[in-house]
């Protein structure tokens, strides 16, 4: 059951990524990945939120464990970057990592602040 | 670019295939149940460090590099391979959200260096597997085309 949970929520997150990263793109091209920036700072943001939230294991499996799994991405990320480094774009991709793991901390803490707001 | 040279987002997204939409799905799906598995299997006690998330990472970086240079250096494949199997099951099997709620449950429990130490570490080891996963898929290839038809 739970197991089916996380897929369902991972069968609505990733292709979630997948368009979000298609209208970044459009709009802010191709030459610095800002979708998967974007997806995993978004991603972050909500898990931590859930995390204080939701106690419901079924919910935490189809929603954080699924959706927000699913959604953020650690492969896509190491592969960018690693395209930045082996194109001597060393300064980009070093601020990828960075930019990447300061969003979604500053992102999950947002998350985590807002849930113990509004739960009290 | 200019706006004005930019085609209607309405039309990208039409351009989108509706089956690699589908194959992100269903990679989505299989890549978060294998994730689900290995986090069931070595559960993550709190104020430790996560093994499970580490390793899904890691080992997400190194297939992302063979494939990536398998598709772009030897043959694309049919349409549907890089969405189903990079965005949709490894994109699935790996995670950021995971990986940043560690680092907070870490900095919670007033574990400072874990949280620094788990933060570094799984983006050292992912990149260190990404360049891997890609030099031997490159090895690989070169040594199949020396041997050759």
């Amino acid at each position: 059951m739970t197991l089916l949970l996380v897929a369902a929520g991972a069968a609505v997150g990733a292709p979630t990524r997948f368009l979000t990263d298609a209208v970044i793109a459009h709009y802010a091209g191709r030459r610095l990945p800002w979708g998967t920036l974007a997806v995993n700072t978004a991603g972050s943001a909500v898990a931590m939120f859930l995390a204080v939230a939701v106690t419901d294991p079924l919910w935490t499996a189809l929603l954080a464990t699924g959706f927000c799994g699913a959604l953020t991405t650690y492969s896509t990320l190491s592969y960018e970057t690693l395209v930045l480094a082996e194109a001597g774009r060393w300064r980009a991709a070093a601020a990828n990592v960075a930019a990447n793991l300061a969003c979604g901390l500053a992102a999950g803490l947002a998350g985590f602040a807002l849930a113990h707001l509004a739960t009290g | 670019m200019p706006r004005s040279d930019r085609p209607p987002l309405r039309d990208a997204l039409r351009a989108l295939p509706a089956t690699a939409l589908a194959a992100v799905a269903a990679g989505g799906a299989i890549g978060a149940s294998a994730r689900y598995g290995i986090a069931t299997a070595l559960p993550a006690e709190p104020g430790a460090f996560d093994l499970a998330t580490f390793l899904t990472n890691t080992t997400g970086g190194l297939l992302i590099g063979a494939l990536m240079a398998t598709l772009t250096e030897i043959r694309p494949g049919p349409h549907w391979v890089r969405p189903f199997l990079g965005v949709g099951v490894l994109g699935g099997f790996t995670t950021f959200s995971t990986y940043i709620a560690g680092i907070g449950r870490a900095l919670d429990a007033q574990a400072a260096l874990l949280a620094l130490g788990y933060a570094f570490a799984t983006i050292a080891a992912a990149l260190t597997a990404a360049a891997a996963g890609m030099w031997t898929a490159r090895r690989l290839i070169a040594t199949a085309r020396r041997e050759g038809p």
